[in-house]
């Protein structure tokens, strides 16, 4: 294990020995640092990694960031890296993957996920884009809503009905798209924060090539597992230091205006001690997932998470006075996802809202945890053995 | 990151676990708890079993006590595995008392002859401090010379021991209990009975004078802080299993209520809170067990307020639905909840409140 780090170690050096960060341009440094292996080290050999453990990886991140190497601005790719990548590793052929992970890596390529719509959202299964089989394409048909980064990305994840006569569940396929096909019209929708960071989609006759299949036609919800899945490890799964992450804002914007609101103080700590509990327990999760006896506990980590943020965000408007009343920028634009947004105290009231909708509402997270943890009855699903086409909408 | 302790049970601790549930069960089945809480005494024949089970045959009354002191040489994290059995099963034994808060106090201050005898579970300490507040020396004691003088209130474990450890502002002392007067008092928790205690000017063994003597209790207080989450989580792990066995099988309306929506929200809550608790309680007991000069040692303050604030009202939480989803079952004396719903409040009354650990944390991390 020692010996297997220091190699590791030894590995990184020479990379940056061959690569000096600040003469390299950042493009090619990303895309040697992925064909060395650097990427993400627990890929297989060829595809960004190195067959390691995953446990290795921050280290090498650490390194990399030591040495003043460009970073491939995860922030910008969100569901690329946290979901896409897993489900190609999984379900893609080798030539796929070969084809799709080194830009989706450095950030070249940009992935969104068209999953839900109008009609099916936490009922996911319910999806009504259609695609029809002609020759060696499908043609899509349909709408799509919510999609984030739909506008900056150059494929998607898409989830579509081929066989209505079939129940929900058993009628659906996966496919990769090229956001790039004709046909295909991306229109920006205007969130509560004012800015449109998510879409609506409409697919109008867009051909995907049979190839671009992840899984057989009628396995799409098998597929779509995977992708939810990573979804909820990405959202909860992260454990950084003590006063990071969700309470960070609160605290620091606390330590500035405490002489002036010390009625707050209680407050204030009460979320703390949120922060620092559900901080050890993501901890606790993925130190027996290193174990390899991952715990059930996603869904909880996902639900604390949006408690924690949404009450954090919150208190600091409190925290900071009459001054949370005045907003920095209603005007309808994009965010810049490639580096952290530096917004008011309200914006982030805001947008925490959507942590218990996003990936999940809370409520089915609750469900999650009742039937699959906890083994109470599963909510009754009346449309469960009907031919989709058959459901009332 | 920050390099956390490990916060998963190691091997020994499954063990350890399984061998004083095995006992529980055999010894301490909690109809047998219930029954002992209508005796006039507490700690009578089936208590006593049970704590000889522990203390003799499982020698963990002094597990994180050095060989020299009588010990096995492990650590409060293994404690912490027994005081959460213990918790599960709200056994009417004084192991907190004894085997947590005296002893943490008498390690600290370096008491080894004292120490041997606690280990062995033949001599049993209490501290003399109310249960329901703070860890602190208390000024209802006066001491004149090697004399102590005072009645303090409400003392847990008093009528179990045979030693009594008092912590005054100038001095930390050792009385035997037969010296003093325990008063009995009906308690909120029948399984763990609190006392008066009367000293009337009784000659007392100075364990530890001054500063040495305030950072004795200091560190107990930390130390019996921290474990106390391993009792809470205990206690709140048994409450909702039994909870959600329950609303599996019972049916109303025609169903069983636990596929209502309202009631399966209910418990997703109660189990997010549950998994979070666990985490909290495994670092405390982990900084509590930590070698001198690690990092997790110099938390141990922290990690013993943040275990009290978060710890205590979640098994206060659960321990309260435990009652409501079992309806009027759960609101007879025959059923157990009514066990764990009163341990669970004392608890978090004991040793300080959350409240009052929130403003010592406060404190500890300049917020
Ligand atoms: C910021 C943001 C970004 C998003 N990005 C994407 C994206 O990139 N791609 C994508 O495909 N989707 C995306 N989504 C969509 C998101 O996954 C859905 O909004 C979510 O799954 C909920 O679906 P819905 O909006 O249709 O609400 P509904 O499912 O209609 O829910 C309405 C309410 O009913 C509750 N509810 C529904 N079913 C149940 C049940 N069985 N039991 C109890 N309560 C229930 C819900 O919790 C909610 O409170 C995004 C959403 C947001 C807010």
């Amino acid at each position: 294990m020692i010996d297997a780090e220091a190699e590791l170690g030894r590995r990184v050096q020479e990379f940056l020995a061959a690569h000096p960060p600040a003469q390299t341009d950042r493009d090619r440094f990303l895309r040697a640092r992925f064909e060395a292996g650097l990427a993400w080290v627990d890929y297989p050999v060829g595809l960004g990694g190195l067959d390691l453990d995953n446990s290795v990886q921050p280290a090498v991140d650490a390194a990399f960031a030591a040495a003043g190497a460009p970073d491939n601005k995860p922030q910008s790719n969100v569901i690329g890296l946290g979901m896409a990548a897993p489900t190609l590793l999984q379900w893609a052929t080798r030539e796929q993957q070969e084809r799709w992970l080194p830009p989706l890596w450095t950030g070249e390529e940009v992935w969104c996920q068209l999953f839900s719509e109008p009609g099916a959202g936490s009922d996911l299964a319910a999806v009504g884009a259609s695609a029809r089989r002609d020759g060696e394409d499908w043609v899509v048909n349909g709408q799509k809503v919510w999609t984030s980064l739909a506008h900056t990305s150059r494929w998607a994840l898409l989830l579509v009905r081929t066989d209505p006569t079939v129940p929900k569940h058993q009628g659906l396929t996966y496919f990769v798209v090229d956001m790039q096909s004709p046909g295909i019209d991306v229109r920006a929708l205007r969130q509560l924060t004012g800015e449109a960071e998510f879409n609506e989609v409409y697919l109008d006759d867009v051909r995907v090539p049979d190839a671009q299949r992840l899984g057989a036609v009628g396995e799409g919800w098998r597929v779509t597992q995977t992708t939810l899945m990573n979804e909820r490890v990405a959202i909860g799964g992260s454990v950084g230091s003590r006063e990071t992450g969700p309470v960070a804002d609160l605290i620091s914007m606390w330590r500035e205006a405490r002489a002036d609101r010390p009625e707050l103080l209680d407050d204030v700590t009460r979320l703390w001690v949120d922060a620092e509990a559900l901080r050890l327990a993501s901890a606790l999760s993925a130190q027996a997932a290193e174990r390899g006896t991952p715990g059930p506990e996603g869904s909880g980590l996902k639900l604390a998470f949006a408690q924690l943020a949404q009450a954090s965000s919150s208190l600091t408007l409190d925290v900071q006075g009459p001054q949370a009343l005045r907003y920095d920028d209603w005007t309808e634009h994009r965010p810049d996802l490639t580096t952290p947004p530096d917004r008011v105290p309200g914006y982030w009231y805001l947008r925490t809202r959507a942590n218990s909708i996003e990936g999940g509402t809370s409520e089915v997270m609750r469900n999650i945890i009742a039937e699959r943890v906890l083994g109470l009855p599963a909510e009754p699903r009346v449309d469960k053995d009907i031919a989709w086409k058959d459901i009332p909408k | 990151m920050t390099e956390l302790p490990s916060l998963l049970p190691h091997e020994v601790d499954t063990d350890l676990r399984d061998a004083v549930a095995k006992l529980l069960e055999d010894r301490s089945p909690i109809d047998a708890v219930l029954h002992r809480c209508d005796a006039p005494e507490p700690f009578g024949d089936g208590a006593r079993a049970l704590w000889a089970g522990l203390t003799d045959d499982l020698g963990v009354a002094g597990l994180p006590l050095a060989e020299t002191e009588g010990g096995a040489e492990a650590t409060w994290r293994e404690t912490a595995v027994v005081v959460e059995a213990l918790g599960r099963a709200v056994a009417d034994i004084p192991f907190f008392i004894s085997a947590v808060m005296a002893t943490s106090l008498a390690q600290a201050a370096g008491a080894t002859g004292l120490l041997r005898d606690l280990a062995t579970g033949h001599e049993i300490g209490a501290v003399v401090t109310p249960f329901a507040a703070p860890f602190e020396p208390r000024a209802e004691v006066g001491l004149h010379g090697s004399r102590v003088a005072g009645r303090v209130s409400a003392v847990a474990g008093a009528l179990e021991s045979t030693q009594l450890l008092v912590p005054h502002p100038d001095a930390l002392l050792l009385v035997r209990t037969t010296d003093a007067t325990i008063t009995p008092l009906p308690s909120l928790d029948m399984t763990r009975r609190v006392a008066d205690v009367e000293l009337a000017t009784v000659e007392a063994v100075v364990l530890a004078e001054g500063r040495e003597a305030q950072q004795a209790v200091q560190r107990a207080a930390h130390v019996s802080a921290a474990m106390l989450a391993s009792e809470q989580l205990g206690l709140a792990e048994y409450s909702l299993e039994s909870t959600v066995q329950y609303l599996q099988q019972r049916r109303q309306f025609g169903r069983v209520v636990g596929s209502f929506q309202a009631l399966k929200h209910r418990l997703a809550d109660l189990w997010t809170l549950l998994i979070q608790a666990r985490a909290v309680a495994r670092y405390a007991a982990a900084c509590a067990g930590a070698e001198e000069g690690t990092a997790a040692a110099h938390d141990l303050p922290v990690a013993a307020s943040l275990a009290q604030s978060y710890c205590g009202p979640v098994a206060v939480k659960i321990a309260e639905e435990c009652v409501q989803l079992h309806g009027g079952i759960g609101f007879t004396w025959e059923h157990p909840a009514h066990l764990y719903l009163k341990r669970a409040k004392v608890d978090a009354l004991a040793l300080g409140s959350a409240a009052w650990h929130r403003r010592e944390l406060a404190k500890q991390v300049d917020l």
